[in-house]
């Protein structure tokens, strides 16, 4: 399929421009295959405005005699305006748009006609592979092995080729402990605690049914986690009544019965539609400055994404305490094991392994826990706030962890490499991206779209050192210590950054941000020349010693 | 000094029981608990808000005790008999009759005479109102006030627009609740406009007064930049007109001639007491939940209260600032909303008072000089719980949510307005105590008690802003807030000053203001090295200098291996 043939009209003339908190611009407008472009040729400032055509959300026109209006809303949550002069154009440019925001196939997506202008250092794709992370963890342990049941995704579709398992289960008992988990997502290794040894797995939900089906080799795999005589935790993240409602549908849970050594507790933590509402809830009420103090509350209440925010922080920090505190391992599954059990088994290594709160730690984690684990980002992501259809696998997931880190940042803000910006553009790349790496939903679909050989992906271009300086976080100090967030509802706050980002004007507190910067950048100057004229004095201290001596 | 043992001291919000095992110390002035690690808490007297004894538990007798500066503090005592004395002993230790038996004066700072006399003459309000540059062709300081006859809770020195006689200013007053008819707040130098203050008129029903309407007229024609001027009723106008039943009410437009009349709509002291009440009632629940804490937030009213306090000072701004018009802001007495809301907008307008001595001056002027009862707001003494209200607080907090939003504006921090806020209450200083300056003068404040300010001026390294700018833009002289309602936070500083797992565990703002002093310091440091560097160079002949330089450089390098 050819671009040229959605795109009616390629350019419009005499276009005004508006955006919230700045002057409207008038300028000239291009369609391409991929990117709305306003230009402004104003002498004093010119301004280019590029928008890839998979960030818009949903667009809406509006007629004012042959004056068109097209509202462009964002999956950034951004909002913009155009006036264009012409009902023909404007009908034009707008169904272009429509018609180029939702285009089905994955390989007409950006990603695939994207040449890189920058210099690849290192290939994102060949990073943080499972063999590297297996060779860290033989370093302190010889219980797991690597397996490569799933080579040829034969056994679980949406787990990636290779995965981490105890030694003492072969492949055989792992296949069919696959049959026996939903999906097929059979319980894999998520983190080794390296101060007391102790592990934390995720999987999907036991498929025992009605009536109680049980598998000896699913036992065996998950007990081969327990030290003698101690016992564990399952961590169901769906409330108990939903847990048994599911055996009707061949799921469930453990049975203490054939789980004697493990003790399940049950978390709520909400998925799908919900979820979805809880956003499309939270930016309306973000966007309309003209709610009154009492409204503006109860909207926000009524979004609910708070409550989720310390729902999903809270099972996380119980995940980490079991591990930590209690000195036991976890099992960590939902249903399908693909949204809220990868929130809480991430999140839980970000309170506890200080190589997570780095920034190649944390690319590290969102390959593992979410990428190769298989969330689906594609069907996750391919609506946001401002979606019109009523699809039912669109969910803020990532968004939700995305905004868990930024609380915990906050309380930590001298514990995490990267800043808030980091997390804010890993927001956006999953939603709508230039690179391959959030395309397709599983290792499997990825390995398809050979996403690798055509396709740049994200972390080759972040981790250069002109990208990675907008992303350090000045106040970064090594802490090796596990951190625990306070989930108090006086604790959390609203993530301004991504919810009011385009809400309000920000000059007054970036600018404070950047004198923050400035003080701390000046006391490492500072700090560098009193040592250097120090070890001057020293040197000539030395010499006038020696001169007396003579 | 009497002292119980084994005593526990319960973490408030903490979900499995923590306590820290201790004693408790009752000295004339504090309450004191030390826990085993020897940290101390001292709780003032006249910190203490409210005691409560629990019914008796199996581990003890638990004694709760609520703090004005918003400490909760969950004691548990093994025997009840000595709950008991204790509880006894507080409720009358925290219950003060007289003004001279508050902490203020005994407190002894080792201060001499000439240091107390030189600390209470810091803020000079004089001084003050010629910064702002009256005395002028269009305002005089009126002596009609300097023996308290015609308004006991006004201050002696006050401003008025020449044109305003001494008998349009006794008619006036007469015309005004309490006395207090309209003076100058501030005056705008560059727009020639004043924020003008006054309670409200008796004018019932149809009641009028020439002299009052003289006096607006007087102050309108003080500005020569605008014919006309606002009147601001900073109350609902329901309530407003309520008053009118009891003889009192607002300015009819008609009577009045070129005034533009206008009311902003904050509530009482008493639903203001109310609201705060709701608000701690719901953030010291435990285990609360995120819908519960928003609904509360929400039921409670108190964010609205700060937004609509905030809103009025800026519609004051913009009639200032925008249409060069004076103002007159009144409410019921005009002594709490009208504080208020004078107060911030001469902080949005003004950016002397965005500095320490400045904000320190603006509380002086238009908080204690114009006779807010801190004495009845604050309940310094036992009294009628009725007139309780936190509108000092809302103040500070007003100004809190303002510096959130222009982070480089103001030289002091958030410590800064907690540590007036704890002084407001803690009776230590002379400043607050009183409701008006007469009584002060009464009280002999000024002998026997000593001021804040100095004190607070010592420590003044605590509580600067080290993101501060003071030209940072000249656009910033005028701040333009944005009322917009999710700009509103809780201050979990200040209702959770105490409770320290809620806060964020590493504290940004703390280290970029250790850092901006250290770098005061290494700058100092790099001055000092280099000057004893430039000497030493001066007698050591470089080549000898290289030379052995570079042996020493073997030396080491050889010892090293």
């Amino acid at each position: 399929m050819e671009f040229a043939e959605l795109i009616k009209t390629p350019r419009a003339d005499n276009v005004v421009l508006h955006r919230p908190f700045y002057l409207a611009v008038e300028g000239t407008l291009c369609l391409t295959g991929h990117h709305l472009i306003f230009s402004s040729r104003r002498q004093d400032n010119a301004e280019e405005l590029w928008l890839l055509h998979s960030n818009i959300d949903s667009i809406e026109k509006r007629f004012v005699g042959s004056l068109g209006t097209i509202i462009i809303k964002c999956k950034d949550l951004r909002i913009i305006q155009l006036d264009i002069p012409g009902m023909e154009e404007c009908l034009n440019i707008a169904s272009s748009i429509e018609a180029l925001s939702t285009l089905d196939s994955v390989t007409l997506m950006y990603p695939f006609f994207y040449r890189p202008m920058f210099e690849i250092v290192e290939d994102g794709w060949r990073c943080f592979l499972p063999n590297e992370e297996f060779e860290l963890l033989s370093s302190v342990t010889d219980e797991w092995r690597l397996s490569c049941i799933n080579k040829e995704f034969s056994v679980c579709p949406s787990y990636p080729p290779v995965v981490i398992v105890p030694k003492s289960i072969d492949d055989e008992a792992l296949r069919k402990v696959a049959m026996f988990r939903h999906g097929s997502r059979f319980p894999v290794l998520s983190y080794y605690h390296k101060k007391n040894g102790m592990v934390m797995m995720r999987s999907s939900q036991p498929l025992t049914g009605t009536n109680g089906r049980r598998c000896k080799e699913d036992e065996k795999l998950i007990n081969a986690t327990l030290r003698p005589g101690k016992r564990g935790y399952i961590i169901d993240t769906r409330s108990l009544n939903v847990a048994q409602q599911a055996r009707a549908k061949g799921g469930g849970f453990e049975q203490e019965v054939h789980y004697p050594q493990w003790r399940r507790i049950h978390k709520c933590i909400e998925r799908f539609n919900i979820l979805q509402e809880s956003l499309i809830k939270l930016v309306e009420a973000c966007n309309d400055q003209s709610h009154n103090m009492d409204r503006w509350l109860s909207k926000l209440e009524a979004s609910n994404w708070l409550t989720h925010v310390k729902e999903i922080l809270t099972a996380a920090c119980l995940a980490a305490q079991c591990i930590d505190r209690e000195g036991a391992s976890v099992l960590v599954h939902g249903t399908e094991g693909t949204d809220s059990t990868l929130q809480v088994t991430s999140l839980a290594q970000i309170i506890l392994d200080p190589r997570c709160r780095t920034i190649r730690g944390f690319e590290s984690l969102v390959v593992r826990e979410w990428l190769q684990a298989g969330h689906p980002f594609q069907q996750r992501c391919a609506q946001s706030a401002y979606s019109n259809s009523k699809q039912k696998w669109e969910a803020p997931v990532f968004l939700l962890f995305l905004d868990c880190v930024w609380q915990i940042l906050r309380q930590f803000p001298c514990s995490f490499e990267f800043n808030e910006q980091f997390l804010i553009m890993l927001f956006e790349h999953a939603y709508a991206s230039q690179f391959g790496t959030f395309l397709g939903n599983n290792e499997n679909e990825r390995s398809k779209l050979k996403l690798p050989q055509k396709t740049m992906s994200l972390w080759s271009w972040v981790n250069r050192s002109e990208e990675l300086s907008k992303f350090q976080n000045p106040l970064f100090e090594a802490n090796s210590l596990v951190i625990w967030p306070s989930v108090a509802p006086q604790s959390l706050q609203l993530w301004e950054g991504v919810f009011l980002r385009w809400n309000r004007p920000s000059k007054f507190l970036d600018e404070a941000h950047e004198e923050m910067i400035n003080i701390i950048k000046y006391n490492k100057e500072l700090q560098a020349k009193v040592n250097a004229l120090r070890r001057q004095l020293a040197q000539l201290q030395t010499v006038d010693r020696m001169q007396e001596n003579l | 000094m009497k002292h119980v043992e084994q005593v526990k001291l319960l973490d408030r919000f903490s979900t499995s029981n923590k306590s820290l095992m201790g004693t408790l110390y009752l000295t004339a002035t504090h309450l004191l608990f030390i826990d085993s690690s020897q940290r101390e808490t001292w709780i003032l007297h006249h910190h203490i808000a409210a005691v409560e004894k629990l019914p008796l538990t199996t581990s003890g007798c638990p004694l709760v005790i609520q703090c004005k500066n918003f400490r909760i503090v969950h004691f548990v005592v093994p025997r009840e008999r000595d709950c008991h004395d204790i509880y006894n002993s507080l409720l009358q230790l925290s219950r003060t009759a007289k003004y001279e038996e508050l902490y203020a004066f005994s407190y002894n700072p080792k201060q001499n005479e000439s240091e107390q006399v030189k600390g209470w003459q810091l803020i000079d309000l004089a001084e003050e109102y010629k910064r702002m540059g009256v005395p002028n062709a269009n305002w005089q300081l009126s002596d009609a006030n300097r023996d308290y006859k015609i308004c006991e809770t006004y201050p002696r020195e006050l401003y008025v627009p020449r044109t305003a006689s001494k008998p349009i200013i006794v008619g006036s007053s007469k015309f005004r609740s309490k006395g207090r008819f309209p003076v100058l707040s501030y005056y705008h130098k560059n727009k020639e406009a004043a924020i003008c203050r006054c309670s409200q008129p008796l004018s019932g029903f149809s009641a009028r007064c020439l002299e009052d309407e003289h006096m607006l007229q007087a102050i309108s024609k003080a500005n020569p930049s605008n014919r006309y001027m606002y009147v601001m009723d900073t109350r609902p106008k329901l309530n407003a007109m309520a008053n009118r039943a009891a003889g009192k009410g607002y300015e009819n437009e008609d009577n009045y001639s070129n005034i533009r009349f206008q009311f902003v709509g904050i509530e009482n002291i008493h639903v203001m007491r109310s609201s705060l009440q709701k608000l701690l009632e719901v953030s010291g629940t435990k285990g609360l939940s995120v819908n519960d804490f928003l609904s509360g937030l929400e039921n409670s009213g108190w964010l609205r209260h700060i937004k609509a306090v905030l809103d009025a000072a800026v519609f004051l701004v913009k009639a200032i600032a925008v249409e060069s018009a004076s103002v007159l802001v009144h409410c019921s007495d005009g002594w709490d909303r009208t504080s208020q809301v004078c107060s911030l907008g001469a902080l949005l307008l003004d950016s002397y008072y965005r500095t320490i001595k400045g904000f320190m001056v603006l509380i002086e002027k238009d908080w204690i000089s114009f006779g807010h009862k801190f004495s009845d707001r604050c309940c310094q003494l036992d009294g009628d719980p009725k007139e309780i209200s936190p509108v000092f607080t809302q103040f500070l907090e007003s100004v809190w949510n303002l510096t959130e939003q222009f982070p480089q504006a103001f030289e002091y921090n958030e410590a800064f307005l907690l540590q007036i806020h704890e002084h407001v209450h803690s009776c230590q200083f002379g400043n607050f105590l009183g409701n008006c300056q007469k009584e002060r003068e009464e009280l002999k404040l000024r002998e026997k008690t000593y001021s804040l300010w100095p004190f607070l001026l010592d420590e003044r390294k605590k509580y600067q802003n080290p993101l501060y700018n003071a030209d940072f833009s000249p656009e910033l002289t005028l701040l333009e807030p944005n009322t917009v309602s999710f700009n509103f936070k809780f201050w979990r500083n200040m209702y959770h000053q105490f409770d320290r797992s809620m806060h964020p565990r590493q504290c940004v703002f703390n280290l970029i203001m250790n850092m901006s002093e250290q770098n005061k310091q290494l700058e100092e440091d790099i001055k000092e090295l280099e000057a004893v560097i430039t000497i030493m160079m001066g007698y050591i002949p470089s080549c000898l200098f290289e030379d052995r330089a570079k042996s020493r450089d073997q030396i080491s390098a050889s010892d090293f291996y």
